[in-house]
């Protein structure tokens, strides 16, 4: 149990280390801001309970929005994330369900799983957050072009590192 | 009651959820008002310490180019100098001067986080309380302007970025003397549009954009950039204007921090009028 929580602070810390170091300083085209580190969110242990991922969601935000001054958006946006997982998982399970111990990678639950778990889960954490960034009607548009835009590359960025650093025979460390 | 009871624990999720994202939405209104200080901000010690370790490592690549610019301000200033000047005359001329009195103080400031690629943009400099930074002054780099300064910690300050969804700063068409406002679009680092020019003003492709004096915050006369494209405004009364912006904002390195010691007294004297505009 011990084990299992150290390994999920490791995890905290790097992905959002990751993120405040890295991610937050791609300044290229003025548009691209992928938002990587929700994948700590996404690939918590299936059966983490509920009303705990909601706390860890907002400390999540909280954190990330200490870092780079926006002030509660990604606490929002990641909460609102956090309240929908449950549900997107109940809706593409496999058909025997999943199993207490089931780790959530591409690996096990294969790749078309995978992906559709992430793009519903990152369209809405990005869709989310852009809206309350901008806060105004009459950019709809091109807001939903940068959501879109950058949901595509976290989903990319996430898949590429779940294939570097995921576990493939039981070494992994920080993805799970 | 008892059904209250029963409704909220059958829904406690869900309600649980609505409580963590009102709470959400009182940071982020409370981010937003300029005049309150929010608490969850990059200058509390733990983020402004981590920002500046990471820009310590960054800056090293932008060495080369900061370098260059802090030459070529140097050689601006010093052509300024006495010393540079030929004296036409065979008198000494003494300057003291009782008339001019001292009206910015300026303050360098490192640049210790910064972004450019979201609607609402920020910095944090490394100047704080301590040396006298308060929120509301006006931050410029030796090309141009940069922002103004958001909140302030013992330490540190951050600076909402002139990249910004609210930011408004009355600018003036230097060669005509017309004055308009810049706005931000939101598209563009190197960009930004100057409103509120009527149509029958004259603007040229080149022109140049600088602050007007109407500003308590920023001096007058500070570069903001040249115009690229006029476009005619359609059915509005005014003309679309797009001016580059003269800031590199992507690789800010130092920036000065501006004082404008009659701030208060413009701002009292202006104070009673606020309710008539």
């Amino acid at each position: 149990m011990i084990v299992k929580i150290l390994r999920q602070v490791l995890r905290f810390l790097f992905l959002v280390g990751l993120q405040i170091a890295l991610f937050n300083h791609i300044q290229w085209s003025g548009y691209v801001n992928p938002y990587v580190y929700i994948v700590f969110i996404l690939l918590l242990p299936v059966e983490t309970p509920k009303w705990l991922l909601l706390i860890i969601a907002l400390i999540t935000g909280l954190t990330i929005d200490m870092f780079g001054s926006s002030g509660g958006m990604h606490a929002a946006a990641t909460v609102c994330m956090a309240f929908a997982r449950p549900s997107i998982l109940k809706l593409i399970s496999p058909r025997d369900g999943y199993e207490a111990d089931t780790r959530l990678s591409p690996q096990v639950m294969g790749f078309k799983w995978f992906i559709t778990y992430l793009t519903f889960m990152v369209i809405i954490h990005h869709v989310l957050y852009f809206y309350v960034e901008v806060f105004r009607f009459n950019e709809f548009f091109i807001t939903l072009f940068k959501a879109l835009l950058n949901s595509a590359i976290t989903i990319a960025i996430i898949i590429i590192g779940e294939y570097l650093f995921g576990q493939s025979k039981g070494n992994a460390r920080f993805i799970r | 009651m008892r059904n209250l009871f029963l409704f909220l624990w059958k829904y406690n999720f869900f309600i649980f959820f609505l409580l963590l994202e009102v709470f959400c939405g009182y940071l982020i209104f409370q981010n937003n008002n300029f005049q309150r200080s929010s608490f969850i901000n990059s200058t509390n010690a733990v983020s402004a310490k981590v920002n500046s370790a990471i820009s310590g490592v960054t800056d090293y690549i932008d060495l080369r180019t900061t370098n260059e610019a802090l030459s070529r301000e140097n050689a601006a200033l010093k052509a300024l100098l006495p010393d540079a000047f030929y004296i036409d005359s065979a008198l000494d001329r003494v300057s003291t001067d009782t008339l001019l009195k001292q009206q910015y103080s300026f303050m360098t400031a490192k640049v210790i986080n910064n972004s450019v690629n979201r609607r609402n943009n920020y910095l944090t400099l490394n100047k704080g309380s301590l040396l006298g930074v308060k929120p509301e002054m006006g931050v410029i780099s030796s090309d141009g302007i940069v922002g103004i300064v958001k909140d302030v910690s013992e330490h540190y300050c951050s600076v909402m970025s002139f990249l910004h969804k609210d930011s408004r700063i009355s600018a003036r068409i230097k060669k005509s003397g017309f004055i308009g406002s810049m706005v931000w679009d939101g598209f563009d680092e190197t960009h930004a549009s100057l409103k509120d020019i009527a149509k029958h003003v004259k603007v040229a492709k080149g022109d140049t954009i600088i602050t007007s004096s109407f500003s308590s915050i920023f001096p007058e006369g500070i570069m903001i950039g040249l115009v690229e494209e006029v476009v005619d405004g359609g059915g509005t009364n005014f003309q679309e204007i797009s001016v580059k912006l003269s800031t590199p904002f992507g690789k800010l390195t130092y920036v000065y921090i501006i004082n404008n010691v009659f701030k208060d007294e413009q701002r009292a004297l202006e104070e009673p009028l606020k309710n008539d505009r």
